[in-house]
């Protein structure tokens, strides 16, 4: 047994935890917190055995990627499923981050969630047991060795977005965004399944190792899909990426991200950072094989060939760093840098950079955490430095609580950075962890992780495709640039409201976990410094390239060329260091220069209102109007839909049934008019000679016959009398009696049958 | 392998606990959760006839799913009907509709 085995028991005991929460320790909130830590510490120390063994020992780390013992999980008709772990480099590198990355959100929840404190959050235990269910369905996809279980995680994690987005669901946008993540994934989603049950329909198994053998992708390579140009491998490749732009937010599926910051921040980082957004790309970087055979997916544009994937990744990522230069709220302008980090991973599959695309996801699962959580501890601070500065001001009010603080709260949002300013002074330590994730996302030369796996993504970009270099580049140089505009308007300067002023600094179980998410912000990048490098290339080696390249194999050939023919190629990394630094610059000189005063336009506002810009401005700030042509198309679209429907419904089903109550009314005229002009005249001729016979009969009738008809109905009275009482309208009674009914014909049943009456 | 027996009782326990909460419940969202579990107590009977008694035709999967099918239109069905009722009489506690009432 190897050692590796362990890896079945990682997404079990977050799992447990939440099991555990949610139904036996709910009430008790430290004992929750503790379970949810406890769990996803177990798995980070299993993730850690699990990640040292496949790097050390030759199995796993090797070509060859490891597959547990399977064991028989599900079974429908002939079909059989089997279930086991699946552990290479992919998977390995995951294992390093994801519960890492989970841990330190998990301990910084319990400081920013207000354990301990009058202020604690009502559904404390619950936050808990939805995160630890998140961490489970994470590393669940993780770890199992077929796309079906990577499904089903995959739909868990949707499930707790939806949950943990709309965590304050007392807030209409807050309900309204979870419920928006949701269907906005699943349409991506739905293309995710049908690639499955295209590509279970041609291979028959959905087991990573029956996919990936070279018979099999050669088979799907060659096959046409129904008889168009394009092969299966090509549309499954296709479809599989639908549903990396849903959960990915990929154009033009994107809309649900910036959304999301709704949630609790600490969700924030855990959704864009370690998991949500990461299992998008995670999906491509795991059926990379078939990406790598489904060469017809190419679109020429003018001569220039580009991969339909490398096309969207491109265009997300130049996409929302314009839109990240308008935003004023702290979180929005991470969540669009989320979104173009992420498009800068799929920019990379796309053109087959497997392993920069991987190394950059992994860096900046680290550096987003970080920025998120460090832009979690600044509203944190706000909130508490104006519930300060209301106490100062509302001495009438006895009871204060932290989010309406005063009996007539006026508007105050947290998130702008409109209100803050000079918070460097005041929170030195959330100062300097969020300036290295800054500097990381901008990816500041040579000390940041993030340098190292941008670098790696656009030196190979300058090879593969000119255009998709040039488009990240730019790209690359508006990050930096919005990535300078929080750090300037945030931490440096005058206060620019009351709140700012008095912001206390986070408690340490917010800032230790910023502290050791900064060490692997900066030391990360160490592991995949390109041997080719001056001076400092071969020092350390370039591990991350050699651990996860070895998957690949020949499969990519085009990347080992690169590497192999030109050692090291200056061009890109100083044509795009010059963007990032430029971009640097600019922001650092538009916004710290002369730091803003408070009522001031936002620079850049400023400055394009002046060239008659503004309509731009206004669009990048509405987001390009995404949200509002969606809901104008499909938001209307089905409404319409249903009003039509309404429509037939009731013009043409109501019609029908109303003709035909008509056609029959018609009908009943005309027989009572037949009726009483030929019926009644029959009647009436033979009317006297029955009369007499009637009159005869009356004596009977009215003695016995109405003797006997009032008798049935007085008694049917008094019955009705004696059961009115349990007709109350009340549909439990109702069942009640019909489940005893049930239940003594049941019982007689038996007792006919055993007793042989 | 676990006897056919547990689980049938499982499920006839899965049902009962359904039953008692459709006729207990006061909130009809608790009602209709309590058919669900009377549905999914069902749909366990279905499965375990087909995994003890006929495992290799699909049969019982195939009503499974179709359980599944009805029950997500149950709830649908249901829970607009509680919307319903909670716009026009404000209020979802079953002892307070008495709409039937002759």
């Amino acid at each position: 047994m190897s050692i590796l085995n362990l890896a079945w028991l990682i997404p079990l005991f977050p799992f447990l935890a939440f099991v555990a929460i949610s139904v036996f320790t709910y009430r008790n909130r430290a004992l929750s917190h503790r379970l949810a830590i406890g769990g996803i510490t177990i798995a980070f120390v299993l993730s850690q055995i699990v990640f040292w063994a496949a790097v050390l020992l030759p199995v796993g780390g090797g070509e060859q990627a490891y597959e547990s013992p399977l064991i028989h999980w599900l079974s429908a008709g002939v079909e059989r499923f089997t279930l086991g772990i699946y552990i290479d480099p992919a998977t390995t590198v995951m294992l390093f981050m994801v519960p890492l990355v989970c841990l330190m959100i998990f301990i910084y929840s319990v400081g920013y969630m207000n354990f301990g404190t009058p202020e604690v959050d009502p559904r404390y235990s619950r936050f808990f047991a939805y995160i630890s269910l998140f961490a489970a369905g994470m590393l669940g996809m993780v770890v199992f060795n077929n796309l079906l279980t990577f499904f089903i995680f995959w739909e868990i994690m949707d499930t707790c977005s939806y949950l943990l987005i709309g965590f304050w669901y007392e807030k209409k946008s807050a309900y309204q965004a979870g419920l928006k993540a949701f269907l906005v994934t699943k349409v991506g989603d739905l293309f995710f399944m049908l690639g499955l049950l295209l590509l279970y329909a041609e291979v028959g198994s959905l087991a990573y190792r029956d996919i990936f053998n070279p018979g099999t992708l050669e088979h799907l390579a060659h096959t046409p899909f129904l008889g168009t140009q394009f092969s299966m491998a090509t549309v499954i490749a296709l479809l599989l990426f639908g549903g990396t732009v849903g959960k990915s937010a990929q154009f033009p599926l994107h809309v649900w991200l910036p959304d999301a910051t709704e949630s609790p921040p600490p969700v924030s980082a855990l959704i864009q950072a370690a998991t949500m957004v990461s299992a998008g790309v995670f999906l491509v970087m795991r059926v990379f094989p078939i990406f790598a055979v489904a060469e017809e997916g190419v679109l020429a544009i003018g001569g220039i060939h580009i991969t339909i994937v490398a096309l969207i990744g491109a265009l997300t990522a130049i996409l929302a760093s314009i839109i990240a230069v308008a935003q004023n709220d702290i979180q929005r302008v991470l969540a669009f840098s989320t979104i173009s980090q992420l498009g800068y991973m799929v920019a990379a599959m796309g053109i087959g950079a497997y392993v920069a695309s991987a190394f950059h996801l992994i860096t900046h699962a680290f550096f987003k955490a970080l920025l998120f959580l460090g832009s979690g501890s600044v509203i944190y601070g706000m909130e508490h430095g104006h519930r300060d500065s209301r106490i100062a001001n509302c001495e009438l009010q006895t009871h204060v609580r932290a989010h309406s603080p005063c009996s007539h709260p006026e508007e105050f949002d947290p998130n702008d950075m409109m209100n803050m300013g000079g918070l460097a002074k005041r929170m030195p330590r959330t100062f300097w962890m969020f300036l290295i994730g800054g500097l990381a996302l901008s990816g500041f030369p040579l000390v940041t992780a993030g340098y190292w796996s941008k670098d790696a993504i656009l030196v190979q970009a300058y090879e593969q495709s000119p255009a998709i270099f040039w488009v990240l580049a730019v790209a690359a140089g508006l990050t930096a640039f919005y990535a300078m505009r929080p750090i300037c308007m945030t931490f440096f300067g005058q206060p620019r409201s009351k709140a700012a002023e008095h912001a206390p600094e986070s408690i340490p179980s917010m800032t230790v976990p910023l502290i050791i998410l900064a060490v692997f912000a900066v030391g990360l990048g160490w592991a995949g410094i390109p041997e080719h490098f001056p001076v400092i290339g071969g020092l350390i080696p370039n591990w991350f390239h050699h651990f996860v390249g070895s998957t690949i194999e020949a499969g990519n050939a085009a990347e080992h060329v690169a590497e192999a023919a030109h050692g090291f190629v200056w061009q890109p990394t100083a044509l795009w260091v010059i963007f990032a630094l430029g971009g640097m610059a600019l922001g650092g000189l538009v916004y710290g220069w002369k730091p803003m005063q408070a009522g001031e336009m936002d620079r850049v506002e400023a400055a394009m209102r002046k060239v008659w810009l503004g309509w731009l401005y206004d669009a990048m700030r509405d987001r390009f109007y995404f949200d509002e042509i969606y809901q104008a198309t499909f938001g209307r679209g089905s409404i319409l839909l249903a009003d039509l429907f309404y429509m037939f419904n009731h013009g043409v089903v109501d019609g029908l049934v109303n003709l035909v109550g008509r056609a029959g009314r018609g009908l009943s005229e005309v027989s009572d008019v037949f009726d009483l002009r030929v019926v009644d005249r029959l009647v009436d001729l033979t009317g006297p000679g029955t009369r007499a016979l009637s009159d005869l009969s009356a004596v009977v009738d009215l003695k016995v016959v109405d003797g006997a008809v009032e008798g049935v109905g007085d008694t049917t009275k008094a019955g009705g009398r004696f059961i009115r009482p349990i007709q109350t309208g009340g549909i439990q009674n109702y069942l009640l009696l019909v489940s005893l009914m049930v239940l003594a014909l049941v019982m007689t049943f038996l007792m006919m049958l055993f007793l042989q009456i | 392998m676990i006897p056919l027996e547990w689980v049938l009782i499982l499920a006839a326990a899965l049902f009962c606990a359904g039953v008692y909460g459709v006729l207990s419940q006061r909130n009809g969202i608790a009602v209709l959760m309590g058919i669900e579990l009377m549905l999914n107590a069902t749909n366990i009977n279905l499965v375990a006839f087909w995994r003890y008694l006929e495992p290799g035709a699909a049969t019982g999967q195939a009503f499974a799913l179709f359980v599944y099918a009805v029950a997500a239109a149950e709830a649908a069905v249901g829970l607009a009907l509680i919307i319903a009722i909670w716009r026009t009489r404000d209020t979802i506690i079953l002892e307070d509709i008495d709409l039937l009432k002759g």
